[in-house]
């Protein structure tokens, strides 16, 4: 669905702008609602990483203490297999979600890596149920052939612990 | 509410909640225990009421003073090393007039100091702070004014457990085999730790269907498909496939036991785990055979372990080690707190396995527990359903028990059905 691939070309990591990191989390976040995950996940770089902390353990280390994600690519493509199934029960069918992403902040640039922060709320749907994640991102970046990528995806969750949501089956 | 009136009665007119029928190899399980609310306030009191529950690993306590702040059995505690090094539970309410003296879920405190009118009590929950003493009269026993621990605490092999019947048996008597199986996951462990990382969701489900689950080898194939295609995509032979036994252990408690195709970081190698750690596992397992013989070292190293402590404690020893409660707060939902156990001295490489095994098996974010999730919440909608009365656990009643048959599930709900009716097991 090349529609919703994300547009901004940009020349190198200094000089992305936030306008240019706004418009790619927005793109992001389309193709996660629009569960358009096989697209969605050629937006990260072939050593990425995507982590989601445990509720009580924000700074969690993956090498050392329990997370709740903690996926390299292969594992995030484990993921997105899995959600594009019919096995995935607890997504079968899929939740409507809306990923809103605000409070853009672009940090120094670190190498060849942008760290960037953002405020999130997922907002998700399925049957009567409605509930919502709410945390902040931290992204670093990259320019990998006039696109921007994600090197790294840390969703820290600023709810005390997953007693209202249930569970982390959806992306965030 | 009048003396005479028995909800269980009430809510089957038919007969028993739960009905076995060895001769026609049938047990079966009335649905109302799944979605009354009366049933469930028979079972705060009758179950969780006068069982051993579980509060904690003492590891999570090593030092004087260090404390953790939970809900056990919905009632808001805290357990605390003390300045002899003893456990200790105290319900969290200060003795004045009620505020809670515990506030935070952990950390360590000489004194806890109820921030309403000051008062402080130490570790041993004595009260040793008053502002304005003086005020009071001479004949008031402050002595008497404590904090007031849990009516029993007992702790086995590390696992600290509590009552609130002070005339519960013995945790040892109670635990009955389950001890032994304990003995074999501590045994192996060496000196465990929990890992920093907790587990807090919640299930719109009985919280009886969290307990089925958890030792249900039935499920695994037809439910956790993505998680073993995530396996095979790991490169484990799943080909040689799960074989193992489900037995009762006494009181309610049930295990399953059982070999399966992947590694176990104590002390079974597979290539997922690298060549860098083939040593160090094979070292393991010597360690084991020397410590308690060939037999019993192949148990802990090789076998896994699905086991269910009547009424709401999981200890499953699969690649990765969980302690896994749930109590409910409604007949139709439960709140879950999971932890992951592992050895304190262990090679990362191990360690990150045994991490990557919890976080996508066991974990709410993983690739099986989501849909352990969604299974659980269809039963309780399921129920709601009408028409059908009962569910049928008669899986390997006609033969000796397999792990993917339901006898495990059957001890269980024995046990439960003794307790809240008064049914002779």
């Amino acid at each position: 669905m090349t529609a919703l691939e994300p547009a901004p070309v940009v020349t190198g990591v200094r000089d992305v702008t936030r306008a240019d990191v706004e418009d790619f989390l927005y793109a992001e976040a389309e193709l996660l609602d629009a569960w358009e995950l096989d697209t969605w996940i050629a937006l990260f770089t072939a050593d990425c990483r995507y982590v989601v902390p445990c509720n009580d353990t924000p700074e969690g280390d993956p090498t050392r203490d329990l997370v709740l994600i903690d996926d390299n690519a292969l594992r995030l493509r484990s993921r997105v297999e899995r959600l594009n199934s019919r096995k995935a029960h607890r997504e079968y069918p899929h939740s409507t979600t809306s990923h809103q992403v605000s409070n853009v902040r672009l940090r120094p640039v670190e190498g060849e890596e942008l760290p960037v922060v953002a405020e999130f709320t997922v907002w998700r749907f399925r049957g009567e149920r409605s509930t919502t994640y709410v945390g902040r991102y931290a992204y670093r970046l990259r320019v990998v052939d006039g696109h921007l990528r994600i090197a790294a995806k840390r969703a820290t969750l600023a709810m005390g612990s997953l007693r209202q949501v249930a569970d982390v089956a959806i992306i965030l | 509410m009048t003396a005479t009136f028995d909800p269980t009665r009430q809510l089957a007119p038919s007969g028993p909640l739960v009905e076995e029928d060895r001769e026609h190899h049938r047990f079966r399980v009335h649905r109302s225990t799944m979605t009354s609310p009366e049933i469930h306030a028979l079972e705060l009191e009758r179950v969780f009421g006068h069982s051993w529950l579980y509060v904690g690993h003492e590891s999570e306590i090593r030092e004087p003073g260090d404390y953790v702040r939970r809900p056990v059995g919905n009632r808001a505690v805290f357990m605390v090393r003390n300045k002899a090094g003893e456990v200790k539970v105290f319900h969290n309410s200060c003795s004045h007039r009620g505020a809670v003296v515990c506030r935070k879920d952990s950390g360590n405190a000489k004194v806890f100091q109820c921030f309403y009118h000051a008062w402080s009590f130490d570790t041993d929950g004595k009260l040793v702070g008053v502002p304005d003493r003086e005020a009071y009269g001479d004949g008031l026993d402050f002595g008497a004014l404590g904090l007031r621990p849990v009516a029993r605490v007992e702790s086995y092999r590390g696992f600290v457990f509590l009552s609130y019947d002070p005339d519960i048996m013995g945790l040892v008597d109670y635990l009955a085999g389950a001890a032994e199986y304990l003995d074999l996951v501590v045994d192996a462990t060496g000196d465990a730790e929990i890992i920093r990382g907790t587990n807090e969701y919640a299930i719109d489900a009985n919280w009886k269907l969290l307990a089925e689950n958890s030792i249900d080898g039935y499920h695994a194939v037809p439910t956790h498909d993505t998680y073993f295609k995530y396996l095979v995509s790991l490169g484990t032979d799943l080909s040689g496939g799960v074989a193992g036994t489900a037995k009762s252990l006494g009181n309610g408690h049930a295990v399953l036991e059982y070999a399966a195709p992947w590694g176990r970081p104590v002390a079974k190698w597979e290539p997922l785990f690298g060549e860098d750690s083939r040593e160090e596992i094979g070292r393991l397992r010597a360690d084991l055979v020397e410590k308690y013989g060939e037999a019993r070292a192949r148990r802990m190293a090789d076998t896994n372990r699905n086991m269910l402590i009547y009424p709401n404690l999981v200890i499953n020893d699969i690649m990765a080690i969980t302690v896994r409660t749930f109590m409910p707060t409604s007949a139709d939902r439960m709140e879950v707190t999971a932890w992951e156990m592992a050895p304190r001295d262990e090679l990362p490489q191990l360690r990150q396995r045994r991490l990557d095994s919890f976080l996508t098996f066991l974990g709410p974010g993983g690739f099986a527990t989501p849909d352990d999730i969604e299974a659980l919440e269809s039963c309780q909608q399921g129920f709601h359903s009408g028409g059908l009365e009962w569910n049928d656990l008669s899986r390997g009643m006609a033969r000796d028990p397999l792990a993917n048959d339901e006898e495990q599930m059957r001890a269980f709900w024995r046990q439960w059905n003794s307790q809240v009716t008064g049914v002779e097991r």
